[in-house]
């Protein structure tokens, strides 16, 4: 058995809990991350508080990816400082640390188990031990049940329960993918364009679960679609060549001159 | 010294067949039958001042006892034991070689002692004077390893007579040796400072003698002279024992980079299918073999060219396995895009066909090509260091196919297409560079120079079915270390494989040299997944 | 023609949770059954008599069929494709070789009690320190599972934890056997060099010349592969087993909802080697002979085949390709050997241009079409897949 340095299998991050008392729960502190003299993130700092849901929106290569790899885990910053409340420095840990500490990633390009059922996906996404000898033994019990039923109702895939995920069309995935990560009961969400390549029913119906989320779950909302983010959106950061260029509401966002310059031209050209 | 006797044997024999010769050397090797022991001395010593290719040939001959003549006609010949235990006797007026001759037919043509010794100088003479440089040079260094007394006097003669300033220099090492062993410990210590550059192993053993010998001498009894001598010896010998390891690390390093050239030409082929394309070739060193047998096959074709044919024979290769190349990727590989471990698996088993289509066609036989005249030989740079020609060419000429890889990806236009559709392949296809094409023939431009790969490795290794096999490990190993799409990555990393193997190679053996090379790159790839020179950024993801 | 209870076996969902598990074992024990009973109760000249030849043989073709699981668990179920199961293969033969080699005692050419006779041949005048315990049947089968499971863990948590994937891992499988061959072919790493470990004469003090003892060999390695198709089964069922399989599909994924994929792979990892080990103790002592050739590239690959025609991600494919292809490989060899290559370079190419999932993805669709043809009135679709049930 492998005993990772935490020293048992039940991992202490079962434990960590993200301390929000100033009601803060992610800190990103000057961070810079670069590739070969590229600098994809430049000194960025962002703070979302706990039970947000906060849009990030920036032109491609504004860097907005490249965050989101930074507070998973998947990426290290050059310099900087980023933790999870105040004090769990998510810099030390990897991505499954992190995962397991509550923090859940949609990515861009949905990823799911396509070899398994959609209950299955949800399944192996349910909180508790992750470790390899429990799940070989593992039963569900009824309460976990219980749970994925909830699940599947809230992302609206009870009749595919049984289907392959990989059968799944494209929109489903999406959300399926949003109900594993539910499934974990995450204290962050960060959702990587969850609507790229729906329909427009599709879309309003993300908007509504996304909306719903918030509150209970923190959510970061990262989206090209404006019309999608207009829908959602309270507070919105415009991320620029890596850096923070603006953060505030919509309209603030859509007044303010920078933003118009660099990334909202042709947007607000024909809004 | 056998090889050059052998080379004139060779020589001569053509002489024969052309039978074109002095009629004087005629008269005097027909007059050797009639002289006895007392008066065929000057017959030699004429024979030696004739101007005729055979001349060393009777002269060796004589000296080895081998020179008889039939009783029945008194035509001199040289005679050979065949393994049945009869004679084959060679004229040596007319090259006619007579089978089966017993040796009651024939009578040695005999010498003594003494002229044996006089035959040793004449050839020594011969050879002193012989207008190549390089014989002179052969025969100075045989008498530096044999010296003796005639030998030196016979030197020291030349030596007012030599132009050469290298032959010049052999000579005075030579006398300077002959004094370190006879002269008395005033010269020798005079003889000490002059050779102390010499790496002539002849030098160094004359020096431990001399060391050994006073050795012998208890400490209070050596004169001051004698003590000076010894401390001069002692640091001399340590002088020449850091040069000689200077010169070994050269060496090892030159052989290092030898096999690292092997190891670039091998892999380069893979660097551009694997590296640039992702396309993962396991039939890549099949293309090597094929290559080599091309090699082969052209060498056959024009036996009286072997000089040329390797010229033929690179172009050939290249479109033969090229060719190859192409067919396995529009057969098979380009139905497997972006199935790698499929790819993998199926292009294995084109390997496999290949080699047993080599086994059926040419037999499971290894084949041995022949290196051309000019690949022989060496370099001789001093007493013990050379670089033999097959390794230099060896090494420029994988060089010449980096550089020109290297310009052709990043200057031709086709070079251009091919990164974009290895970095992008929707996005240069809607830029209209046709992606299929390109594949092809960058599958078959890798395949090409695995198949060049294949012509110098028959250079070196025999020609076989599982050539290839042998360096497919290898070869990938050598692109992933260097960093998967990058080529200067290859070059260092198959130079540093090479360079390391090389010097692994004395301290552990052959075998366990392999066997670490590899176990390291293993281990290194652990630490660095992607190389020495990886990729960065979100795209190498 | 498949008779009813063979074809539901493919479509009949309450099947579904036990799967083919009784069907290989069934299979198995008829088989063992029969050869036991055929090749000792029936004279030699009766025409039901199953020759000790065969019995070997058969009982090399289930060892690969074992080695056969543990490729499929590890590439079918996980996606990792070793070219280095022949090596895990080749150490749990060489424990087996080296007891039996202590078995031979003082009966070698030298005569020496204590040391093989290759060790005398080498002026050898003790054991190494690796062959203490040798002779002892125990210790033996700590090192049959030890041997390859370590080699299997030192390398899988490296290799595995600085994210070596792909073909990449594949090439270092194969670089780390090759190496391997290379140093068990040196003399002095004390296996018997170029020769291995053979002159096998007797185990637990059965002679391994009799029929009964290969019989009971055989019967061994039948339970032994049931065993392992059981364990397997079990595996590949469980949660943990929907975590190796979500691995393959994506790992990334599985890092990002919590597990640590390098875990799942090294657990998987080290028990496919332990099974391969297993195959490889048991294949020593029927086939009489260990040697460096078993840790060649080509034997490695050899095994993806299998697994490939079979059907990976399914185990009893992967006993169906190991079978046919080693009894195709046998036919070959003996008729016409230079075609053998061939034939197999050939497979390799059909089965991954035309066949991705292997015979064992042929028999479900074609078991589907058969009760698609005979029950035409059920318009429903037999596929399970497509089929909602509520849980």
């Amino acid at each position: 058995m492998v005993v990772d340095k935490h020293g048992s299998p039940l991992l202490a991050e079962d434990n960590i809990s993200p301390d929000t008392r100033h009601g803060v729960i992610l800190y990103v502190e000057d961070v810079s991350v670069s590739f070969d003299g590229f600098k994809a993130l430049n000194d960025l700092s962002l703070y979302i508080n706990d039970g947000e849901l906060r849009c990030l929106i920036g032109a491609n290569g504004a860097g907005k990816t490249t965050l989101m790899d930074v507070i998973t885990g998947k990426t290290k910053p050059d310099v900087g400082k980023v933790s999870f409340g105040q004090q769990v420095n998510l810099l030390d840990m990897d991505e499954t640390q992190i995962a397991r500490a509550g923090i859940g990633r949609k990515f861009q390009k949905p990823t799911v188990f396509e070899k398994l059922t959609v209950f299955e996906n949800l399944e192996l996404s349910l909180a508790g031990d992750k470790g390899i000898w429990t799940n070989l033994f593992h039963k569900l019990s009824g309460e976990q049940k219980d749970e994925i039923g909830k699940i599947l109702h809230t992302i609206g895939l009870v009749k595919e329960c049984n289907m392959l995920a990989g059968a799944l069309s494209h929109g489903q995935k999406q959300w399926l993918e949003i109900g594993m990560l539910l499934a974990a009961k995450p204290r962050l969400l960060l959702v990587d364009e969850p609507v790229a390549g729906m329909t427009a029913q599709e879309t309003e119906r993300t908007a509504e679960l996304l909306t719903s989320l918030a509150g209970e779950h923190s959510v970061v909302v990262v989206e090209h679609d404006m019309a999608f983010v207009r829908s959602i959106a309270r507070k919105v950061t415009v991320l620029h060549q890596g850096s923070v260029l603006a953060e505030g509401s919509m309209s603030e966002i859509q007044a303010n001159p920078e933003v118009v310059r660099v990334y909202l031209g042709e947007e607000t050209g024909d809004a | 010294m056998l090889r050059t006797f052998c080379l004139v044997i060779t020589l001569l024999m053509s002489v024969f067949s052309a039978s074109a010769y002095s009629d004087e050397f005629e008269t005097l090797v027909q007059q050797l039958p009639h002289k006895n022991l007392r008066n065929i001395t000057p017959v030699l010593t004429q024979i030696a001042e004739q101007d005729n290719e055979q001349v060393r040939f009777v002269l060796t001959e004589a000296l080895n006892g081998d020179l008889y003549y039939l009783k029945s006609n008194k035509q001199v010949v040289s005679i050979r034991k065949t393994s049945s235990g009869d004679y084959t006797a060679t004229q040596i007026i007319g090259g006619q070689v007579l089978q089966n001759q017993s040796k009651s037919d024939m009578k040695k043509i005999k010498t003594s002692n003494s002229i044996r010794s006089e035959i040793r100088g004449l050839l020594a003479q011969i050879d002193l004077t012989h207008k190549n440089k390089n014989v002179r040079l052969g025969a100075v260094k045989q008498i530096l390893d044999d010296p003796s007394d005639d030998s030196i006097n016979l030197i020291k003669a030349r030596l007012t007579q030599e132009e050469d300033a290298d032959v010049v220099e052999l000579i005075e090492t030579a006398i300077a040796v002959n004094q370190l062993k006879n002269a008395d410990d005033e010269t020798k210590l005079a003889t000490v400072e002059q050779l102390k550059q010499s790496l002539e192993p002849a030098v160094r053993n004359a020096m431990v003698a001399q060391i050994n010998r006073l050795n012998e001498i208890d400490a209070s009894e050596l004169s001051a002279t004698q003590k000076q001598l010894k401390n001069e010896l002692n640091k001399a010998i340590e002088s020449i024992k850091q040069q000689r390891s200077v010169y070994e690390f050269i060496e090892n390093l030159f052989f290092g980079l030898s096999l690292g050239s092997v190891l670039l030409l091998a892999a380069i082929g893979l660097a551009i299918t694997f590296g640039v394309m992702g396309v993962i070739n396991m039939a890549h060193g099949e293309m090597i073999m094929l290559g080599a047998y091309t090699t082969y096959v052209i060498q056959q074709m024009f036996p009286q060219w072997i000089d040329y044919s390797l010229f033929i024979a690179i172009p050939a290769a290249f479109l033969v396995s090229g060719f190859v190349g192409i067919l396995i990727e529009r057969g098979v590989i380009r139905f497997l895009k972006g199935r790698p471990l499929e790819t993998l698996l199926a292009t294995f088993g084109i390997s496999l066909i290949l080699q047993q289509l080599v086994r059926s066609v040419f037999s499971p036989l290894n084949r041995t090509v022949a290196a051309p005249e000019w690949m022989s030989g060496s370099w001789q740079i001093n007493p013990i260091f050379s670089i033999t020609f097959n390794r230099l060419y060896i090494v420029i000429f994988a060089l010449t196919v980096f550089f020109a890889l290297l310009a052709f990806m990043k200057r031709s236009s086709l070079g251009l297409h091919v990164r974009a559709v290895a970095q992008n392949r929707e996005m240069a296809r809607a830029l209209s560079v046709r992606s299929d094409r390109v594949d092809a023939i960058t599958f078959g431009l890798g395949s090409g120079i695995a198949g060049i790969a294949g012509v110098v490795l028959s250079q070196l290794t025999n020609v076989g079915p599982n050539l290839g096999q042998s360096y497919i490990i290898d070869s990938f190993l050598v692109v992933v270390f260097g960093g998967v799409g990058n080529l200067w990555g290859t070059l260092v990393a198959a130079m540093s494989l090479g360079t390391i193997n090389k010097f692994l190679e004395p301290v552990t053996g052959s075998v366990l040299a392999t066997i670490i090379v590899l176990v390291g790159l293993v281990l290194f790839i652990q630490k660095r997944p992607k190389g020495l020179f990886p990729q960065k950024g979100r795209a190498a993801e | 023609m498949i008779p009813n209870s063979i074809q539901s076996l493919f479509s009949n969902s309450a099947f579904k949770k036990l799967g083919s598990l009784p069907f290989v074992v069934g299979c198995l024990f008829i088989t063992t059954l029969y050869v036991a009973v055929c090749n000792l109760a029936f004279p030699a000249d009766s025409a039901l008599h199953v020759s000790t030849y065969t019995v070997t043989l058969f009982g090399k073709y289930l060892c690969y069929a074992l080695l056969a699981l543990a490729v499929d668990l590890v590439w079918g179920y996980c996606g990792i494709l070793s070219l280095g199961h022949g090596a895990f293969f080749a150490l749990g033969g060489y424990a087996m070789g080296m007891y039996l080699m202590r078995q031979i005692g003082d009966r070698g050419v030298y005569g020496n009690p204590e040391l093989p006779d290759f060790m005398v041949f080498l002026n050898w005048d003790s054991l190494p320190w690796y062959w203490a315990g040798s002779d002892s049947f125990i210790w033996m089968i700590v090192m049959v599972l030890a041997g390859p499971g370590l080699l299997a863990y030192i390398f899988g948590s490296m290799a595995f934890r600085s994210r070596v994937s792909g073909v990449y891992l594949s090439i270092m499988t194969q670089a780390v056997t090759y190496a391997l061959m290379l140093a068990f072919f040196r003399n002095e790493m004390g296996f018997g060099g170029n020769n291995g470990l053979t002159d096998f004469k007797d185990i637990l003090g059965f002679s391994l010349q009799s029929d009964t003892t290969r019989v009971v060999l055989f019967a061994l390695t039948a339970t032994f592969l049931a065993l392992g198709f059981a364990l397997c089964h079990f595996i590949v069922n469980s949660k943990m087993g929907r975590v190796v399989t979500a691995i393959r599909d994506s790992e990334n994924r599985v890092r990002f909802i919590g597990y640590k994929p390098e875990h799942y792979k090294v657990w998987i990892f080290v028990v496919s080697a332990m099974l391969a080990g297993i195959a490889g103790a048991l294949y020593v002592p029927q086939v009489g002979i260990i040697n460096p050739g078993e840790f060649s590239p080509l034997n490695s690959i050899e095994m993806v085949v299998w697994v490939a025609i079979g059907g990976r991600g399914s185990l009893y494919g992967a006993i169906i390709g190991a079978l046919v292809v080693s009894y195709a490989k046998t036919r070959f060899t003996a008729i016409m050997p230079e075609a053998w290559l061939y034939a197999l370079g050939g497979l390799f190419v059909l089965v991954t241009l035309l066949l991705p999932k292997g015979i064992a993805g042929f028999v479900p669709a074609i078991a589907d079409k058969f009760k698609a043809n005979k029950s035409t009135k059920n318009t429903q679709s037999v596929s399970n897949k497509t089929t909602p049930e509520v849980k």
